[in-house]
């Protein structure tokens, strides 16, 4: 084993550690902005996980995506939305969490055993490593064309949606700002929840 | 068991890590009452996703890699998925002043 091999196993054990516990803790931590800021390191890691399969493009691609576009996204909308609120008690809400736990771990069991015992067409053929962009790019602008065009309409589908479903059309009154300034609390101001026109 | 494999890692390896990231996200999708952490959760989801499929489009399939393109193309929905998403909560929020997912079951019977 040269030392090529032993840095690629390390970096491997480093990045699956960090997803694996990451994502836990995004799933399980109480306070939502940390799981926020993990969820960032997840996104790095796979980064990195891309990086050892010999795909660059795809791991800035997931960089500025994932981490520059999404993970920001999330972030702004728990800023947004950060209530401290006084989540009701559920009834059963522990055997709910045993039995999804234990769906969840028969899934995982199933998924571990198909790839393990599966027997891949291994190997393939040899992996083109840094000609992987402009591949990507063939594909794109041949055979892929269709998809890439479609990709483009949904994304701006996506941005007008948004703006769409976000826009406040609730008319805000002149003196709101100055009166924010005075008292820190936002949510007790009175605000029209609906508009008159929205109820007609 | 392992056989095969041309590097050090081999691709098993990439898809155990994968099926317990998409585990975690599919237990955080039904178990969170926080409505940003289902959305976090579905982002989960879809990492494991294209972990897959660049695993198998490097292992497998290593001299076109169509895999790379599809998981271009998951990275496309998922952005257009978090942006309508989070639209959708902010107006929920604005309307029920809640992100418990428990109070939204206007659609229940």
């Amino acid at each position: 084993m040269n030392i090529a091999y032993s840095t690629e196993l390390i970096c491997f054990l480093i990045l699956s550690v960090v997803i694996v516990s990451g994502s836990l803790a995004v799933v399980l931590l109480e306070n939502i902005v940390y799981s926020a800021f993990l969820l960032g390191g997840v996104f790095m890691a796979v980064a990195g996980l891309y990086l050892l399969l010999n795909a660059s493009f795809v791991a800035a691609a997931q960089v500025l995506v994932y981490v520059g576009a999404v993970n920001v996204l999330i972030l702004f909308a728990i800023m947004l939305v950060n209530k401290k609120e006084k989540l009701n008690p559920i009834k059963g809400l522990r055997t709910r969490k045993l039995i999804s736990g234990g769906v969840c771990g028969g899934l995982l069991v199933l998924l571990l055993r198909v790839s393990v015992t599966t027997k891949w067409n291994l190997p393939g053929p040899n992996s083109i490593g840094e000609e992987a962009t402009e591949r990507i790019g063939e594909h794109l602008f041949t055979d892929y064309l269709l998809p890439f065009e479609l990709a483009s309409i949904l994304l701006l589908m996506a941005m007008i949606g948004a703006i769409v479903l976000a826009r406040r059309d609730v008319p805000v009154p002149t003196d709101y700002t100055s009166d924010l300034k005075t008292n820190k609390v936002i949510d007790d101001k009175k605000i029209p929840l609906l508009s008159e026109n929205s109820l007609k | 068991m392992f056989e095969n494999s041309i590097g050090p890692v081999p691709l098993q390896a990439y898809l155990i890590v994968a099926a317990f990231l998409f585990c975690t996200g599919v237990w955080g999708l039904i178990n969170s009452r926080n409505a940003v952490r289902v959305l976090m959760s579905i982002e989960l989801m879809l990492n494991a996703v294209n972990i897959n499929l660049m695993s198998f489009s490097s292992y497998i399939d290593g001299s076109i890699i169509r895999g790379q393109v599809f998981s271009i193309f998951v990275i496309t929905v998922a952005a257009a998925e978090a942006a309508v998403g989070l639209a959708i909560l902010l107006s929920l929020y604005r309307n029920r002043v809640t992100i418990d997912m428990e109070s939204f079951n206007l659609l229940k019977w």
